[in-house]
């Protein structure tokens, strides 16, 4: 007798804390796709996550009836035009390309400062503050009074960013600054997201997402 | 469709030549305006005051930014003309990852390789070369990387095409020979043989002295005061 997953086809590589995973699984909880997940072993990478991402090697990879699909944000828009239920991306080819953009602008800049915030020192450590703040505002400035980012749906840029809000006690911890403070409104959002139950079963604790950093700064020997 | 459509773009830039070729290929007419990077136009701060950079495209009124947001855009708001998509949603992820690893890793690794020196270049070159060989295993057994028709991936790597081997003349260096990428060279061929993409590409010569003066520049600087 097959199960749910299994019928569907869809298994989901993944590692636990990745927020490009958790994008993923959000996407298909809004679906309400039933998926496989698997759990990876980055120091040890398994022979299936090799054999369907032989490129980057890395996750998340959504295998769809035995077809790799790699990348998040290609694979949100994969999982959006396959289940065409609670659309992601808005129908206005405008407004569609408005959030590929904020969505490209959360790949390019959220990830990339929050690591040189826990990871580097100095004034170094100084710009990564300044440009995380300056990061934050700007979206916060998109998002403006918009219950999220899609308006009253919660869209592609909300699946893209939400994840990361379980990176922000760690950013405000790392960067001793409060991000309530700095940007209410885009505090309030990441409240609702939390509300949602396809996010909060998708994302973890900001504590144990604080702890993961800690062990990955121990490895850089950064303290 | 009537509503005002123009494109800033830099002459020499394979971001804004990718959206003329799109636009071009549609048949769709608009208007466009040279960007001086050393002194932007207050048009494009305002149209694009985040990223501040080429190409944007206004579409009556309404600005359009990154080259690859740009093409999905021309796609869906020009439907029927040469679609540069497929409509099976495997084949559109592939596309979009495809054009993803030409902007992420191929065309960075390209571009550093010809801008370095040393073991840097070194990395940098082999890293373009295992790029470029893993391009030619997408390539296998079609015309174009959008199969028989130009799409979104071959409009991704029309710097392949064109300003890699302007740059590696520069450079004195050689990433993309026809011995070791004989299918990409070949698709490079068909590629450029189409009167619609020769149109979108910058004159080389014009191209080879500007990155010439841009070599000279930065050799300039670096020489030791005498």
């Amino acid at each position: 007798m097959a199960t749910a997953a299994e019928k569907e086809g869809v298994v989901l590589l993944d590692f636990w804390v990745s927020p490009f995973g958790q994008r993923c699984r959000i996407a298909l909880a809004e679906k309400g796709v039933e998926y496989e997940y698997k759990e990876e072993n980055l120091s040890d990478k398994s022979p299936l996550l090799l054999k369907m991402n032989p490129i980057h090697k890395k996750i998340p990879v959504l295998i769809h009836h035995g077809k790799p699909i790699c990348e998040s944000l290609v694979i949100v828009q994969y999982i959006d035009e396959v289940w065409s239920n609670n659309p992601l991306l808005p129908s206005d080819p405008y407004e569609r390309a408005k959030a590929r953009f904020w969505a490209d602008f959360v790949d390019k800049k959220v990830s990339e400062c929050g690591t040189r915030l826990w990871k580097l020192k100095g004034e170094a450590h100084e710009e990564a503050r300044k440009d995380m703040i300056e990061i934050l505002k700007l979206l916060e400035g998109e998002l403006g009074d918009k219950k999220y980012f899609g308006g009253e749906i919660f869209g592609f840029v909300d699946v893209a960013l939400a994840p990361f809000t379980a990176w922000f006690y760690t950013y405000e911890t790392c960067g001793k600054f409060s991000i309530e403070k700095e940007c209410p409104k885009l505090t309030a959002w990441a409240k609702r997201c939390k509300e949602r139950e396809t996010v909060s079963k998708s994302v973890h604790h900001p504590h144990k997402v604080y702890e993961y950093v800690g062990k990955l700064k121990k490895k850089y020997g950064v303290e | 469709m009537g509503e005002e459509l123009k494109l800033f773009g830099v002459w020499g830039s394979p971001f804004s030549r990718r959206v003329e070729l799109a636009l071009r290929l549609k048949g769709i007419p608009y208007d466009y305006m040279e960007e001086d990077l050393s002194n932007k136009s207050p048009s494009l701060l305002k149209y694009n005051p985040i990223h501040k950079k080429i190409p944007v495209l206004l579409h009556g009124g309404k600005p359009v930014v990154e080259s690859l947001v740009i093409l999905e855009y021309i796609e869906e708001t020009w439907e029927g003309n040469h679609a540069i998509l497929p409509k099976d949603p495997y084949e559109r992820a592939m596309a979009r990852f495809w054009a993803r690893f030409l902007d992420d890793k191929c065309m960075p690794a390209m571009w550093m390789s010809c801008w370095t020196e040393g073991d840097a270049q070194q990395n940098f070159m082999k890293e373009s070369k295992e790029n470029l060989s893993i391009l030619e295993g997408e390539l296998k057994g079609k015309k174009f990387f959008g199969g028989n028709a130009i799409g979104l991936v071959d409009i991704a790597a029309l710097f392949i095409a064109h300003w890699a081997g302007v740059l590696q003349e520069v450079a004195g260096i050689s990433l993309v020979n026809e011995e070791k990428h004989p299918i990409l060279f070949k698709w490079i061929e068909e590629f450029i043989s189409s009167d619609i993409v020769v149109e979108c590409l910058p004159a080389r010569e014009r191209l080879l002295a500007f990155f010439q003066a841009k070599k000279e520049t930065m050799l300039a600087t670096k020489a030791p005061a005498q």
